[in-house]
């Protein structure tokens, strides 16, 4: 047992009702996402299979020619077993298009490109279906800014947004989704040999349990060092919340009209109709 | 007092008063199916709730198309139901209309308005300054609406006033999925209140929550009556739409007052005491300082 544990099956009801009521309201019975092999598109996969029935649902596998050969294997695995709709869209020639036209070597920048061009698949293919885009982005990584832009972050609906890493495996283990999906570990597979517990520099459980007690239940930066928390761990991950908060809001408006979008033009998504 | 009530746990369509209205109309048919006297919609059930920006455009006066189309069926049943209304001096009040033989018997404005975390009520309504008693031919009711009871001293004054039940709409958000229950962190502490407030005022609790998601936001349902014991008589199982009705009892509220007559043994003058008290200290604070908090 830990204080991150959730009740799997409230939380199912709760994100399949919370998918099915939000599509429908922009009139859409039908979902996209990318399903790279790992937990988190799995479990969003998996969610949206059951609010809109897996024939309505678009996995898009988009591997590039570096990408590790077992994520499009475990990819297949998901998909098999959820019994969804499936796609390749392999997007090594989108990738090196722009990147070799114009010197982009550098990994990160590479890596940014890799997640965009996913994200341009998805949403032509959107259009092409009448399906949703579904996030898959979890609320540690969205917390951390550990995600690209406009990127793997881009969606209609993300139903993983406000549960930890944590969460996300103790519902894929309630799913029933493969095993091999649920116990590799954690990586965006943009480049050879990569993992989000290396390259963060810590791991999940111990970034959870620090988010929930900072976040959640506000603890001050003094109650966390008392509780046994590294002083240096807790600043390096407050830094990161602060110095991200750009990824999580939508663009900066320079206010100049006496009502201005998103200072006081204030509607929710969907209204009146 | 003898009174069935419904509660309808329903899901409003933001900003849609037609639609909503269409589905007011269509309870109310269920409701009066089902025999009961009264039905209970959930706070702002005729708007929807995140309205923000949306307040103005569809606050209804009293005498508004939707109003008087209940109003009509009032005389088939009476209807307590949700809206923003737009008051003659134009200010706008998160209330909750009981409508009753084709007139407008009361109307509760949301005292405690929400201006904290997700909300931002204050932002957008007027506050109500009072908990007055519907005095319904079903009963006397008190109305607080959500937040409203959280805050004891607005059910304290309806058990002073000898309320037969405290009614309770409400909009609120489910949250908190991490408890040892399989069951909302926020649907339990709504239960734990109704039957503190149940046993503390020895009067029905009748509570109906909506459903639905607006922007991500699942509000949680989990609507229920509970006796003058704080006992569960009523429930709505789950998040999805639904009704439940059962009879509110005069006889149950007897028994509970002759057993433990906790409203015969109530002293609030200790309390306008402390209260009158406080209030000299108050001003002479203010004159030593040489200002006053108020205008």
């Amino acid at each position: 047992m830990s204080e991150l544990d959730i009740q799997v099956e409230l939380v199912e009801t709760i994100l399949v009702r919370f998918l099915k009521s939000e599509a429908g309201k922009f009139g859409f019975s039908r979902a996209v996402l990318g399903v790279s092999g790992g937990v988190d598109s799995a479990v969003s996969a998996a969610l949206a299979a059951r609010a809109f029935g897996p024939k309505n649902v678009l996995g898009v596998m988009m591997p590039y020619k570096t990408s590790n050969p077992d994520s499009e294997g475990d990819a297949r695995k998901v998909i098999a077993a959820l019994g969804i709709e499936s796609r390749r869209v392999e997007i090594s020639a989108m990738v090196d298009g722009y990147c070799d036209a114009n010197g982009v070597t550098e990994r990160i920048r590479r890596g940014n490109v890799m997640a965009r061009c996913r994200m341009i698949v998805l949403y032509d293919l959107s259009a092409e279906g009448r399906g949703l885009v579904i996030g898959t982005s979890n609320k540690t990584e969205i917390l951390l800014g550990y995600s690209t832009q406009f990127g793997d972050s881009a969606s209609a609906l993300n139903p993983l947004g406000d549960l930890y890493k944590h969460q996300v495996w103790q519902l894929a283990r309630h799913l029933g989704l493969p095993a091999s999906v649920i116990e590799k570990a954690p990586s965006a597979d943009l480049f050879e040999g990569q993992t989000d517990e290396n390259e963060l520099g810590f791991t999940y459980a111990e970034v959870d349990r620090l988010l929930v007690r900072m976040i959640d239940e506000r603890c001050s930066r003094d109650e966390l060092v008392r509780e046994g928390f590294a002083p240096e761990f807790v600043d390096k991950v407050a830094r990161r919340i602060a110095l991200n908060q750009y990824k999580r809001l939508p663009p900066v408006i320079a206010k100049l009209s006496p009502r201005s979008v998103n200072h006081d033009f204030r509607y929710l998504r969907s209204w009146g109709h | 007092m003898n009174c069935r009530v419904q509660l309808a746990q329903v899901e409003p369509t933001l900003g849609n008063i037609d639609a909503n209205l269409a589905m007011h109309l269509a309870e109310i048919d269920l409701a009066v199916k089902a025999k009961a006297d009264l039905v209970l919609f959930p706070e702002l059930s005729l708007s929807g709730y995140f309205l923000k920006d949306q307040t103005a455009e569809v606050a209804l006066a009293l005498d508004a198309p939707p109003i008087r189309r209940l109003l009509e069926r009032s005389k088939e049943i009476s209807i307590a139901v949700g809206f923003a209304e737009r008051a003659r001096d134009g200010r706008i009040y998160n209330a909750c209309a009981f409508l009753e033989d084709g007139k407008v018997l009361a109307v509760h404005r949301k005292v405690h308005l929400v201006q904290y975390g997700m909300f931002e009520e204050g932002r957008d309504f007027a506050a109500g300054e009072r908990f007055d008693v519907v005095e319904s031919r079903r009963g006397r009711f008190g109305i607080l609406i959500c937040e409203d009871m959280w805050h004891l001293p607005a059910s304290w004054l309806h058990f002073l006033a000898g309320v037969d039940a405290i009614l309770v709409p409400s909009s609120s958000p489910g949250r908190g999925v991490t408890e040892k229950e399989p069951r909302l962190r926020s649907t339990q502490v709504w239960h734990t209140l109704q039957e503190a407030l149940a046993l503390f005022f020895q009067t029905w609790i009748v509570y109906v929550n909506r459903v639905g998601s607006e922007d991500g936001i699942s509000f949680s349902g989990g609507s229920r009556i509970v006796d003058p014991f704080g006992r569960e008589t009523a429930r709505i199982e789950g998040v999805e739409t639904g009704r439940a009705n059962a009879e509110i009892t005069g006889d149950a509220l007897r028994r509970a007052r002759v057993s433990t007559p906790l409203r015969r043994d109530e002293k609030p003058w200790i309390v306008l005491r402390a209260l009158e008290s406080g209030q000299r200290e108050l001003e002479r604070n203010e004159e030593r300082e040489g200002g006053s908090s108020r205008a």
